[in-house]
């Protein structure tokens, strides 16, 4: 018979067999629609932000297009182009400062963003403020005691509220208002204090913004319909990208937003697709078990004259129609859940979300719904081709080969290949993907091992636990024939593992910047120290016993613009370093902290040509040599120099740390500030402030505490949303031990039956039953916390490079889950086994 | 008659059907002496198992008193019957019932171990070997025939020494030799350690190898007689 006909009669055999409704698949029905509904949610979420990102760009960057410069304001003649060029233009400078209350004799100091803006802030957009004003009445005061406006962060740790003073620098100013929302503040990336707006001409006589002190400007621009954005760009880049100015335009507002939610948004993908994995597994059973109670229908259909491919093929599409459904229901789900609960999701989000249907997000998700499901099936459906007439009313399927024919294993890793192929293209990153894949493949197998070992480990130890009859049955359930033991493992531990690892990851990574990097990090960072406050600063800090070490340096900012007289993103790529300006310094002398690890450091005393020492790590990444030289932009004066040494560079210890000195004439001709670090003990820490703050208000202090406060709470948001994609992993993990429970029930309920009529109590039943439930799922958790511990590790050792220890809290809590998870799925079906009666079972058996 | 070990008053058992409750057995008045072998026989849906299965306590009375070596099956609960089981009958049924996760051994042991026995595992051994079956002893029931399954179920009711040994249509899905030899050591164990037994059966032959035959129709005693 030609395929079609086959297909034509498999169809007709399926619809009949589907006519029974789909009480067996409701599992198989949640696994695939949960699964595909997590990587739909978490799609529809991404696109709504960057479809937010996208619509309020303008706002977002504060103008069509924005020019900015590093430690300086434009020049005259780009000042002159941008008004040229512009129907609109608003100059601001962004800087960090201390913001200082004195009240009753005590002062009180609070690191602060400064936002000094023109009248013509903000060009797109507005700022709200409470008590509800114009931004421009909230800075109509009197000229002599000016007015400025700060987040609630700021006003509450300072304790103020509108209409009190504070200083900036050396002037007093008046709190007209409280910043709610500035529209351009996606924009402003990683801040250390909170935001406070006042305007530059205000600024006049706090002594900050003094030359040298560390600041952005930044130019935005409304630009008028004539005028392409494509064509400003080429020719602001081509006059005066060399000199420093960078160009960003409302196509991509806020790049930095957009890079960090693209990124999240496909690794959160990628741990949904261990999520749709697990639910694999699910599906794979529920297939299993499905064809198991169709064993003799098979045999018949075979006895009749029914070959491997109609067989094949009525299974084939009852499955194909199920997943279909899974797969739809997931994508409603994946759809409508983050439409339906918008308003709360957006009040979340720092960035504007604009939800809506994305067909796109949603074919994805499908994409890897079907393919999931044709490969879980695949495997069990191909077994069908085992099941012959002779072996009617047998246990055939349990004693099936274990592996598939070829061109069905060939099929399986054919369709595993494009879906990782797949999942590669649409996360845009082959790398983490490929380590994704392989991480869940090798979790899998792992797992899979596992499971066969703890089968032969249950039956090893029935020997030992004779004598304890519920502990015997209970190994004796989990070593014997159709054990549950493989999907429990494989269900949980897949889950659990994610769990595992991002446990001990996330652990060790705030352990090592809360616990160790405190011990080893400074007090405080002081920036824009003038040249003619440093000797004061040092000797306030360096007599101080309560001090342990000082370090200083000058402080000036660079573009690497040219490698060997070539583009450096021409030689280097996008590297970190020669993506926008990095701190440079220069020293007569090798500091005490640096090591050359090659090449040598100039005399003491060199006054000749420009030399260059650098980063070695950094140097060995962009493929630098000893002699190459380098072109840096320091405040849109163009040095070149030539590479006479690499050092060694710590960042891990937030210590001082430059990629890139220079010998002292060749810098110190610039304007600059100072940079220093203390490091003193904590409780002589608010006196160094306070003296510090005294003599030279323009200084700012960052706390280093603070900081690393800052950055712990960014990295636990990133766990916490990893943890919610684990915990999706896990639901579906559960709902694969329900499964499991559920198509073990009959098998439960037949045995407690056997057991009832040799004179087992129903508590000594209950007990068997809860102790396989129970070392099925601690087995589960072990697996699963070595596979995290292994993961934890490699990612620790090999990606983030910090230290690595077992964070044993977590270890435990992942041991306890499994064990809970699957004792609860085990004990919501222990209740019909013990209340069913003997004869009833072992009759219906008859 | 010497005093009955077993002992069915106006026994009742109805049970709730897709069509309304359905009278499986409807006034059973019965006794079974000490050390008796009674066979009980009738058409199919006479009732025969199902009074069975009120002796063995595996199904609740909806009428009437069932008492076995004294004490009121109806009175008891679950566990109760369960314990008085394990301590006092043994069963044998038509499909083997045969737990699908132990081997034959581990099958064998389980009343034993039930009953708190140190050496359950030893006399399960013993009790295998004497149903010929030594050899099968780490295999799991799917790896076995019907005829050696339903030995092993042989030796599992067996081997804790029932006062009761019930036995349903234990050849029912036996061919004829298998039966036969079924029957043998059915009666072999029941000689040997002097139980008393219950046997539902289709086959007259064997029921003829009682003392006494019971015939069930619609649920009530059709007639009882001595066999030859």
């Amino acid at each position: 018979m030609s395929l079609t006909a086959d297909a034509r009669l498999a169809a007709r055999f399926a619809a009949r067999e589907l006519r029974g409704g789909l009480s067996g698949f409701r599992i198989l029905l949640a696994c695939l629609a949960l699964g595909v509904a997590a990587i739909a949610g978490v799609g529809s979420v991404r696109s709504a932000i960057e479809a937010g990102l996208s619509e309020e760009g303008a706002a977002l960057l504060g103008g069509d297009a924005e020019v900015s410069f590093t430690y300086r304001f434009a020049t005259e003649e780009e000042r002159a182009w941008m008004e040229e060029t512009a129907d609109q233009l608003s100059e601001i400078a962004d800087f960090r400062s201390m913001a200082v209350v004195e009240r009753d004799g005590e002062t009180e100091r609070a690191l602060t963003q400064i936002k000094a803006v023109d009248d013509a802030y903000p060009l797109v957009g507005s700022v709200a403020l409470t008590p509800e004003m114009p931004l421009a009445d909230a800075f109509a005061c009197d000229p002599a005691r000016p007015c400025v406006v700060a987040e609630a962060l700021l006003t509450d740790r300072l304790g103020l509220e509108p209409g009190d003073s504070l200083r900036l620098g050396s002037k007093d100013f008046t709190l007209a208002a409280v910043l709610e929302r500035e529209p351009d503040s996606a924009t402003a990336g990683f801040a250390f204090g909170p935001r406070l707006i006042v305007r530059r001409a205000d600024l006049d006589g706090a002594g900050l913004l003094e030359p040298g002190t560390l600041y952005d400007s930044h130019y935005r621009m409304t630009l008028p319909p004539d005028v392409s954005v494509d064509a400003a760009k080429a020719t602001a880049l081509e006059r005066y990208e060399a000199t420093g100015l960078r160009w960003r335009d409302a196509r991509n507002g806020a790049p930095g937003v957009a890079r960090f939610v693209d990124r999240l948004g496909a690794f959160l993908i990628l741990v949904g697709l261990s999520g749709l994995a697990v639910g694999g597994v699910g599906v794979s059973a529920a297939v299993r078990a499905y064809l198991a109670r169709k064993t003799s229908v098979i045999a018949t259909l075979r006895t009749l004259g029914a070959t491997r491919r109609v067989i094949f093929l009525t299974y084939f599409l009852q499955i194909g129609v199920l997943a279909v459904l899974g797969i739809a229901i997931g994508l409603i789900l994946g759809a409508v859940v983050p439409m339906a609960f918008a308003p709360l999701i957006a009040e979340q989000l720092p960035v504007p979300a604009r939800f809506g249907l994305f067909p796109g997000t949603l074919a994805e998700a499908a994409i890897y719904g079907l393919l999931t499901a044709l490969i879980f099936t695949l495997w069990p459906l191909a077994r069908t081709e085992d099941i012959r007439a002779a072996t009617l009313f047998r246990d055939a399927l349990s004693a099936g080969r274990l592996l598939p024919s070829l061109p069905f294993l060939g099929a399986i890793f054919g369709l595993l290949a494009l879906l990782v192929a797949l999942a590669a293209f649409f996360s845009g990153t082959w790398t983490l993907t490929l380590w994704t894949a392989g991480g869940i493949l090798f979790a899998l197998v792992v797992l899979a091992l596992a499971g066969a070992g703890l089968r032969q480990l249950a039956r090893r130890l029935q020997r030992a636990a004779r004598g304890a009859a519920p502990l015997r049955w209970a190994l004796s359930a989990i070593g014997g024939p159709r054990s549950e033991v493989l999907p429990v493992v494989l269900s949980l531990g897949l889950g659990l593992s994610v769990l595992a690892a991002v446990g001990q990851i996330d652990g060790n990574l705030r352990g090592a910047i809360t616990r160790q990097l405190p011990d080893r990090a400074p007090s405080y960072f002081f920036v824009d120290i003038q040249r003619d406050q440093i000797d004061g600063f040092l000797e306030r800090v360096e007599t101080d016993p309560a001090v342990s070490r000082v370090e200083h340096a000058p402080m000036l900012r660079g573009i690497i613009t040219r490698i060997n007289g070539q583009p450096a993103r021409e030689v280097a790529g996008d590297h970190w370093v020669i993506r926008g300006d990095r701190g440079i310094t220069y020293s007569a002398a090798l500091p005490e902290t640096s090591r050359i690890t090659e090449g040598e450091w100039w005399p003491e005393d060199y006054a000749g040509p420009p030399l260059i020492s650098f980063a070695a790590e950094e140097a060995a990444e962009l493929g630098l040599k000893i002699g190459d030289e380098m072109t840096v932009n320091v405040l849109g004066r163009d040095i070149t120099g030539t590479v006479a040494s690499f050092r060694e560079v710590d960042f891990s210890t937030a210590g001082m740390g430059f990629i890139l000195a220079m010998n002292e004439a060749a810098l110190a001709g610039a304007p600059h500030s100072f940079i220093a670090t203390v490091y003193a003990e904590e409780e002589a820490e608010a006196a160094i402030l306070r003296d510090v703050g005294s003599a030279a208000p323009n200084v700012t202090a960052i706390r280093v505490r603070d900081a690393i406060d800052r950055v712990a709470l960014l990295l636990a948001g990133i766990a916490s949303a990893t943890s919610w994609g684990a915990a999706a992993t896990l639901l579906t993990g559960f709902l694969v031990l329900i499964g499991a429970a559920l198509s073990g029930e009959r098998e439960r309920i037949y045995e407690a039956a056997v057991l009832k009529t040799l004179g087992a109590s129903r508590g000594r039943i209950l007990g068997s039953l809860a102790l396989r439930s129970a070392l099925m799922g601690a087995g589960a958790g072990v697996v699963a916390l070595a596979a995290g511990i292994a993961g934890g590790w490699a990612v620790c050792f090999f990606v983030l490079e910090t230290e690595f220890s077992v964070i044993w809290g977590n270890a435990f809590a992942v041991v306890l889950g499994g064990l809970l998870a699957n004792l609860l799925a085990g004990l919501a079906f222990a209740w019909r086994p013990l209340s069913v009666r003997p004869a009833r079972v072992l009759r219906a058996q008859e | 008659m010497t005093d009955p070990i077993l002992s069915l008053t106006e026994a009742r058992l109805t049970l709730d059907g897709n069509a309304g409750p359905v009278e499986i057995l409807r006034g059973i008045s019965l006794s079974v002496a000490k050390g008796e072998t009674l066979g009980l026989i009738g058409p199919s849906g006479s009732g025969k198992s199902s009074l069975l299965m009120l002796m063995g306590g595996l199904e609740r009375a909806t009428g009437g008193t069932i008492t076995a070596l004294g004490r009121d099956l109806t009175a008891m609960d679950e566990d109760a019957l369960a314990r008085f089981r394990r301590e006092h009958m043994g069963v044998v049924f038509q499909s083997f019932h045969l737990i699908p996760t132990m081997t034959a051994l581990e099958n064998v042991a389980t009343p034993l171990e039930l009953a708190g026995m140190a050496d359950a595992f030893d006399r399960a051994a013993e009790e295998l070997a004497a149903v010929g079956l030594a050899s099968r002893a780490d295999h799991y029931p799917a790896q076995m025939s019907g005829g050696e399954q339903q030995r092993v179920a042989l030796a599992r009711a067996s081997a804790p020494r029932p006062d009761i040994l019930l036995a349903d249509e234990p050849t029912g899905n036996l061919d004829g030799p298998n039966g036969e030899a079924i029957m043998d050591l059915l009666f072999g164990l029941r000689d040997r350690h002097g139980a008393t037994l219950v046997l539902v059966t289709h086959a007259p032959e064997l029921a003829n190898r009682c003392d006494r035959v019971i015939r069930l129709r619609d649920g009530i005693l059709d007639r009882q007689e001595a066999a030859a």
